[in-house]
């Protein structure tokens, strides 16, 4: 497989102070891969730093083989898009409005939108199932169809990879079901590369292919979910007592959280 | 209703509210009387009037939308931010030092660069500036600064300083026509620059990370953004004075009617932001014949509760 991003040896943060200690690993075109580790690990950090809304302080981040910095903000966002956790949005834009700023990396200022964009959106629309909603406020819909339409933006951008960061925390368990079906569709029909941060290890463990473990800013395992979900790891990164199953439908590991007081004492 | 009806409406309005500023004043003329002779100077004493209602009442308007959206503060306008007591007070003292008055929207630009970039060092806390510390910020920063023009205008020697105090209230009366021709090509001009950056201000106003997903420089247009609506506002003060509130009220009042896309908010805000200047002055010079009420009073009294409302509001904007 083609490698897609390269991270090589990494550091960044916001202030001088490094979240992200040498972070190296690749990402692979068509790959389904997910990021996890605890709070404050720096996994939001990372893709921050490989979108370009933060600049590494040492190390490189590679696209395509081009430092992601020195390429042009624009040409990149006609490749790259990213699902923040959740917009909230102030001013009561209609979808459709919102949706067709998707094409902005792809128009030059004031040129006008032709048939082929609108025809991108709405086609982007009705993959994340929400063209009825096409002619309403945003500010009107339910956190779950709002995240449809922020992932129809992006698609609009027809990018070749989509980051996303968290994007099923604010959704119920049905919600967080359909985007990440609608995830794979899109990475094994549209060969997609997604890359998503997630909370949720059991859902990591079932839609993704390889995982990336952080811990304190650096990689502290990668690899298949059955390498990196295992008892040990988990214990060792989150602090936690865990009893790592298998899924019975799937086969794919299965984590179970022990509470404090069911633990044998030491 | 489509855009384009929701436009020519607008439009009409605005036609109307020109139509009332030329025949109505501290005396009513007929609109066909004003065209004969003998009415001739007062006629061309109000087109020339409504002119600069309709630029001011634009580029104030206009201003405030762009303010709204990339400080992503629906309080935001370059009354309240103090953008233009810092162009007034520009005005003064290029005045006091006696430089030719061609120069004085310069002189006021700078004055206004000046405050805008004071008021953001003052409310920034950390990367975010919340919305009560940048109002209130710039409410300091505009007291200040109203503070200095009254206390430079009272020690000024210059008797003609004595009757300036319209620096701090608004008049659209015009003393240099060559300053208004001048005005009127610098605010067309802004205007016309900030309406390339529309849909850049769509994206801005989602999020500042979501616009650089969508592949906007977000540092360098904000720049020049600040940079555009400081010019018009210091331009505008520099013959007009401090007309507050236009800028908060009329981009609200636009968004009601045509949505916050500013590919059709700017134009829509232009019209209305025009109407209402242009109708604001009728009132300040027929309520109280022959004498003229400032129009940053009657602007203020309109403004204020409106004001009220929105901070009430919270931050959302509709």
């Amino acid at each position: 497989m083609n490698t897609l991003v390269k991270v090589e040896d990494v550091f960044g943060g916001y202030t001088k102070e490094s979240i992200i200690k040498e972070a190296s690993f690749k990402i692979s075109q068509g790959e389904f891969l997910g990021i996890i580790g605890p709070n404050g690990s720096g996994k939001s950090t990372l893709l921050k730093l490989m979108s370009r809304i933060l600049f590494p302080q040492k190390g490189k981040i590679l696209f395509k083989d081009k430092d992601i910095t020195k390429v042009k903000l624009k040409e990149l966002c006609q490749e790259i898009a990213f699902v923040p956790q959740d917009t909230l949005i102030n001013f009561s834009f209609l979808v459709w409005e919102i949706v067709l700023m998707g094409r902005i990396p792809h128009l030059k200022r004031l040129q006008l939108e032709t048939k082929k964009d609108f025809l991108i959106a709405e086609n982007s629309l009705s993959l994340t199932d929400a063209l009825h909603l096409k002619d309403k406020k945003i500010d009107e819909l339910s956190a779950g169809e709002r995240q449809r339409v922020i992932i129809a933006k992006t698609l609009t951008q027809e990018p070749i990879l989509l980051f996303l960061d968290e994007p099923t925390s604010h959704l119920d368990i049905g919600h967080q079901i359909q985007i990440l079906d609608l995830l794979r569709k899109l990475n094994q029909e549209k060969n997609l590369t997604v890359v998503i941060i997630l909370h949720d290890l059991n859902l990591a463990s079932e839609y993704c292919q390889r995982l990336i473990l952080l811990n304190e800013g650096k990689v502290f395992k990668e690899g298949a979910p059955s390498e990196v979900l295992t008892y040990q790891n988990i214990e060792t990164v989150y602090k936690t007592i865990v009893v790592v199953n298998k899924n019975p439908i799937s086969s794919k590991p299965y984590v179970v959280l022990v509470p404090k007081e069911r633990c044998p004492q030491d | 209703m489509s855009t384009k009806i929701k436009i020519l409406f607008l439009s009409i309005i605005l036609l109307a509210a020109i139509l009332l500023g030329i025949s109505k004043g501290s005396i009513n003329i007929p609109i066909f009387k004003l065209f004969s002779k003998e009415y001739q100077p007062i006629l061309y004493l109000r087109v020339a009037r409504v002119i600069l209602g309709i630029l001011v009442g634009a580029g104030l308007g206009v201003c405030g939308v762009v303010l709204q959206a990339i400080l992503r503060n629906p309080l935001a306008e370059p009354y309240l931010l103090g953008t233009s007591s810092g162009a007034g007070l520009g005005s003064i003292v290029a005045i006091i030092l006696g430089i030719s008055s061609i120069y004085l929207p310069f002189v006021a630009f700078f004055g206004a660069l000046l405050s805008i970039i004071l008021v953001y060092i003052l409310a920034k806390e950390g990367n975010r500036i919340p919305v009560q510390s940048l109002i209130l910020a710039g409410v300091i920063v505009a007291i200040a600064f109203s503070g200095l023009i009254i206390f430079l205008v009272s020690i000024s020697s210059n008797p003609a300083m004595h009757g300036m105090m319209w620096w701090l209230l608004g008049s659209l009366q015009i003393y240099e026509l060559k300053l208004l021709f001048m005005v009127a090509g610098i605010v067309i001009l802004g205007i016309i620059l900030i309406f390339i950056f529309a849909q850049d201000l769509n994206a801005i106003s989602i999020g500042e990370e979501e616009a650089v997903h969508l592949g906007i420089e977000i540092e360098k247009i904000k720049r020049a953004l600040f940079l555009i609506t400081s010019l018009i506002t210091g331009v505008l003060v520099s013959v007009s004075g401090v007309i507050g509130f236009v800028g908060l009220i009329i981009p609200h009042i636009a968004r009601l009617i045509v949505g916050p896309n500013h590919k059709i908010l700017i134009p829509a805000t232009c019209l209305t932001a025009a109407a209402f200047l242009v109708l604001c002055d009728m009132l300040s010079r027929s309520l109280l014949p022959p004498l003229e009420i400032p129009i940053g009073v009657v602007t203020s009294l309109i403004g204020a509760p409106i004001f009220i409302i929105l901070l009430k509001r919270k931050q959302r904007i509709k």
